[in-house]
């Protein structure tokens, strides 16, 4: 791998394996992500960057390997022990994921109301402001996640992400779903959110567009394993025949197209 | 071999299910008695799944208390034997149909929409969603589900024997030619307070067995629509089951 950060990594995968339903979904992953940079895993579907992505947030766990949040081995964690490990991190799900039993500034406010018992008032008013820097009105304070439109509630998904200011925000697919003008806005926002915070970011898609947009490096995700990882810049001129087919969107090549 | 391969596999897989839910169902209480506690949640609960099941369990107990006066008249009438109607009303709903059919009633309700809104929770990723931020599903979705309806049933089922004894005093009264002060007094004389306390146990193993079905079958769904469907059927199908299974088994321990 590149090993050119010196900096301790704020998340470090190492030989993560993981088998579902049978099938071996992750064979060897290794990953590393630095403080402040911004990583995107690239891959077609089904080739692991959903299992890769829960494995991280400790939503699954790997059948073996290691992973490493800020220096510290958190694989078998449980419980309020692994809840302290989650404070640390942001996710933005693919769907949004929001609570639509809860009003808006209730969903934003989650972790404050309910992991850290902070009173309704204060909630309220830190939901409200996190919702401005994701340029949402407080008019939508009150509403619930269904009156929304999806641009709408993943800036939602997103300001309940970076309430509390995570060391580390995951993206899942940021960009799906949604119309081009209003994938850039997202693409932006993200770009802006991770600057100010100074966060590190992992996001996983396969929006090329998106990802040459969020990523500081680029690691391609294929049958299990990270065949090729380098800057965004380089993603296009890669000489790695895989990577090529994929940025380029062609049928044609060494990955068989599954239709 | 062509028979005892498919019967022993679908044993393990009964036995398997069962630990499963066994786990889960610990798990689920171990959550409730430690805190943190959502005491908010568990209020809401209460509303939504207690509260609003009254209109339920009032209509059912009334036309089954008017149902079995008719019929214990009719089978009285054959050994002259009418005026048991408001002893055997009395102990039948109190001890017996008053808690399993507010129990069935409310495996269909409570148990299902349970596990219809945790399935989809769980396949829309609202449930990851709250793991990620650190609070732990099962006290917050499960737990107080589980408390709400656990507390709600027995007071429920209260309810529920004393509108199924007033279905019989009505249709006694009304149509069978009963003195309504005889009857009255004959029910009170006749019920004792051991009759009403098994119903009000019954009803809360009852209502355990609805809430950890529902929220079990809900945050084992996978697959959309077709696994949130499949949640709220297996969850209903086998509260049923256990309610009856269980009623049996407390019928007949009871020290009486």
């Amino acid at each position: 791998m590149s090993g050119a950060s010196l900096s301790l990594p704020l998340l470090r995968l190492a030989d993560v394996h993981k088998e579902l339903g049978g099938r071996a979904v992750l064979r060897g992953v290794d990953l590393e992500v630095a403080p402040g940079r911004s990583l995107v895993v690239i891959g077609g579907s089904g080739v692991g960057k959903s299992v890769t992505l829960k494995c991280a947030l400790g939503l699954m766990r790997p059948d073996s390997g290691r992973i490493w949040v800020a220096g510290r081995d958190v694989t078998g964690l449980r419980g309020s022990q692994r809840q302290a490990v989650n404070a640390k991190f942001g996710m933005l799900f693919q769907g949004g994921a929001l609570f639509d039993s809860l009003r808006i500034w209730e969903n934003v406010a989650f972790r404050l109301l309910y992991a850290q018992k902070q009173r309704r008032a204060s909630a309220r008013e830190q939901a409200i402001e996190t919702m401005r820097r994701v340029r949402l009105g407080p008019e939508h304070a009150d509403k619930f996640p269904n009156e929304l439109s999806g641009g709408m509630q993943k800036r939602v998904g997103l300001a309940r992400a970076i309430i509390s200011r995570p060391e580390i925000l995951f993206f899942d697919e940021p960009t799906t779903g949604l119309d081009p003008i209003t994938a850039d806005a997202i693409n932006d926002l993200i770009v802006e959110m991770v600057k100010e915070l100074g966060c590190a970011a992992v996001s996983i898609t396969h929006d090329m567009s998106s990802a040459v947009r969020i990523a500081d490096e680029i690691a391609m995700l294929y049958e299990g394993r990270i065949i090729w990882r380098g800057p965004s810049a380089q993603v296009y001129t890669s000489g790695d025949a895989r990577v090529d087919q994929f940025v380029h969107g062609r049928s044609q090549g060494p990955i068989a197209a599954i239709v | 071999m062509i028979i005892v391969t498919p019967l022993g596999r679908a044993t393990l897989s009964i036995l398997n299910e069962m630990g499963a839910a066994a786990i889960f169902a610990t798990r689920v209480v171990l959550a409730a008695l430690r805190p943190p506690w959502f005491f908010s949640q568990v209020l809401r609960q209460l509303v939504r799944l207690g509260y609003a099941s009254l209109p339920v369990i009032g209509l059912t107990a009334i036309f089954i208390g008017g149902a079995l006066a008719v019929n214990i008249y009719t089978g009285g009438a054959r050994f002259n034997a009418e005026q048991f109607v408001p002893n055997i009303v009395a102990l039948g709903i109190s001890r017996e149909l008053g808690p399993v059919l507010a129990g069935l009633m409310l495996a269909g309700r409570v148990s299902g929409g349970i596990a219809a809104e945790i399935g989809t929770m769980r396949v829309t990723e609202q449930i990851d969603a709250m793991t990620t931020l650190s609070t732990d599903p099962f006290r917050f979705l499960a737990a107080p589900r589980l408390i709400a309806v656990t507390l709600c049933l027995p007071l429920l089922v209260l309810v529920s024997d004393i509108i199924g004894i007033m279905g019989g005093y009505l249709v006694s009264v009304n149509s069978l030619g009963f003195n309504g002060a005889i009857y009255l007094r004959n029910t009170l004389n006749f019920i004792r307070a051991e009759d009403v306390v098994i119903g009000l146990v019954k009803a809360g193993v009852f209502g355990f067995i609805i809430a950890i079905m529902g929220a079990y079958h809900g945050f084992r769904s996978s697959g959309g629509a077709l696994g949130v469907g499949r949640a709220a059927t297996y969850a209903v199908v086998s509260a049923t089951v256990l309610i009856l299974a269980s009623n049996y088994v407390i019928t007949s321990l009871w020290p009486l």
